[in-house]
């Protein structure tokens, strides 16, 4: 039974405790979400015009800023739902279909 | 100290003396009386606590398990449909190994409108993960609501705890209760001290998702501590014993007169009184007939009634809810654990406050004496 738990809780990447509570804050980043994706949101910054329509509606917060201001999406988090792509009014937004 | 009390008040004295610190409640028809009496302590000052108004039983119970995941002793009562409206949370509760307290005053369901006793609210929720304890006297419902909260908050267990008492015929009666003295109380149960709480200076995730690679783990766990919780459920009620003077049974269930019964009754809450007297004539007239109250249906003491029926030849079961389109949940748990040469037979009884009287449970004793017994209404 103790060796089945070890093995559930290595495969689910965290601890099994009671009530399911997660004992350290901010453990959803450890979850990549990105892997969902079907279409991959491609960003032209030669388009954008720093609008931040993207970033508002993103409902992952995929849709971040370098310190110089520029837009970028990142994968790691990005599901794919293509919000940014619908929202984007410059059509700096293109969508491809998502080959690993 | 001793004294005249109607059994919701006593409810109210056992929360009080638990030192319960939280209150999300809703009054419903017949748990008002706990409520208002509750409501009274906070107000009076004789109790310092935190009694939450919401706008709904789901509210009440939901406010009920913030107040216990920051790490708080909660407690709130209800009735039939604030017990329905709740339904949504109870799972939520024990999924996340709240150790609540609830008591439920024991009402039919709608429809038709009814708002007299019957168990059709708790025993159709029986399967939620809650740990059920039925009641027969006000003293019962005071003392199983102190000892709830030990079970509930217990190491092994930790999950919420239903105090089932019957609407009216028992929540509405007075009798003589002994109340504890609050020290012995304290003694008895230690503060609430939970490992994990909210707390903002030590963020915690309470109540996450769980994806199908983690989730039935969960469910394991939780089944895992229903079971356990039969030896805490009788540990607590031979300390409570020791220390109080009054045992109910060995805390799952109670007998009468079954050391040597050949054909007995089972019932939970209030009808197991009248079944004594009842057990007293017909020993009378020399027939060996007994009682076995069931006073905890879940987690299911299989065990323990497997051992009460040994040399038994006959066992009416008593349901005051009927799962409909089959049979008496109680009477379908009982044939699927028993040994399939004791004769059984299951009678509905007593739905929306129809009285079960003697006359009832003799027509029981009399049926499950031929050879082959025939459950029925007893109308």
């Amino acid at each position: 039974m103790a060796k089945e738990k070890n093995k559930r809780e290595k495969k689910a990447g965290q601890k099994l405790t009671l009530g399911a509570v997660i004992l350290e804050p901010g453990s959803t980043r450890n979850y990549h979400t990105g892997a969902w994706r079907v279409y991959r949101p491609v960003l032209d910054n030669s388009k954008c015009v720093s609008c931040s329509n993207c970033w508002k509606v993103c409902p992952d917060a995929a849709i971040k800023r370098t310190p110089e201001g520029k837009f970028y999406i990142d994968y790691t988090y990005c599901k794919g739902c293509l919000l940014c792509l619908n929202e984007c009014g410059v059509k700096a937004i293109v969508k491809e279909v998502e080959v690993k | 100290m001793k004294k005249v009390e109607e059994s919701s008040i006593a409810v109210a004295i056992g929360a009080k003396l638990a030192r319960v610190q939280v209150f999300p409640m809703y009054p419903i028809t017949p748990s008002t009386h706990i409520q208002e009496q509750i409501a009274e302590y906070v107000n009076s000052g004789e109790l310092e606590a935190e009694l939450i108004d919401v706008e709904s039983e789901h509210s009440a119970l939901s406010a009920a398990v913030g107040a216990v995941a920051a790490g708080s002793r909660t407690f709130t009562a209800t009735s039939s449909q604030g017990f329905a409206l709740m339904f949504e949370v109870l799972p939520i509760a024990s999924g996340m190994r709240l150790p609540i307290v609830m008591a439920v005053a024991n009402r039919a369901l709608s429809a038709p409108i009814n708002i007299w006793n019957d168990h059709s609210d708790s025993v159709s929720a029986r399967d939620q993960g809650w740990i059920q304890l039925y009641v027969e006297s006000g003293q019962e419902a005071l003392d199983t609501t102190i000892q709830a909260f030990k079970i509930a908050e217990d190491k092994n267990v930790l999950l919420p705890v239903m105090v089932n008492l019957d609407g009216f015929s028992l929540t509405h009666v007075f009798e003589e209760i002994d109340e504890p003295e609050q020290k012995e109380v304290d003694a008895f149960l230690p503060a609430y001290k939970p490992e994990h709480f909210l707390d903002v200076k030590n963020p915690k995730t309470f109540g996450p998702i769980a994806f199908p690679d983690s989730y039935m783990e969960f469910k394991k766990q939780q089944q895992d501590a229903m079971i356990k919780s039969l030896e805490t459920i009788k540990k607590v009620n031979s300390e409570f014993a020791k220390k109080f003077g009054r045992p109910y049974g060995n805390g799952l269930i109670d007998t009468y007169k079954m050391a040597d019964a050949k054909f007995a009754i089972i019932a939970m809450g209030t009808v197991c009184g009248t079944a004594r007297v009842v057990v007293d004539e017909l020993r009378k007239k020399g027939k060996k007939a007994g009682l076995i109250k069931l006073r905890c249906l879940r987690p299911f003491p299989t065990e323990d009634l497997l051992r009460a029926t040994k040399g038994l030849k006959a066992l009416g079961v008593i349901d005051r809810h009927v799962s409909l389109g089959f049979e008496g949940p109680l009477f379908a748990d009982l044939k699927a654990v028993l040994n399939s040469n004791l004769k059984m037979a299951g009678f509905i009884a007593g739905l929306g406050g129809r009285d079960v009287s003697m006359k009832h449970l003799h027509k029981v004793f009399s049926e499950i004496e031929k050879a082959k017994p025939k459950g029925s209404w007893l109308l």
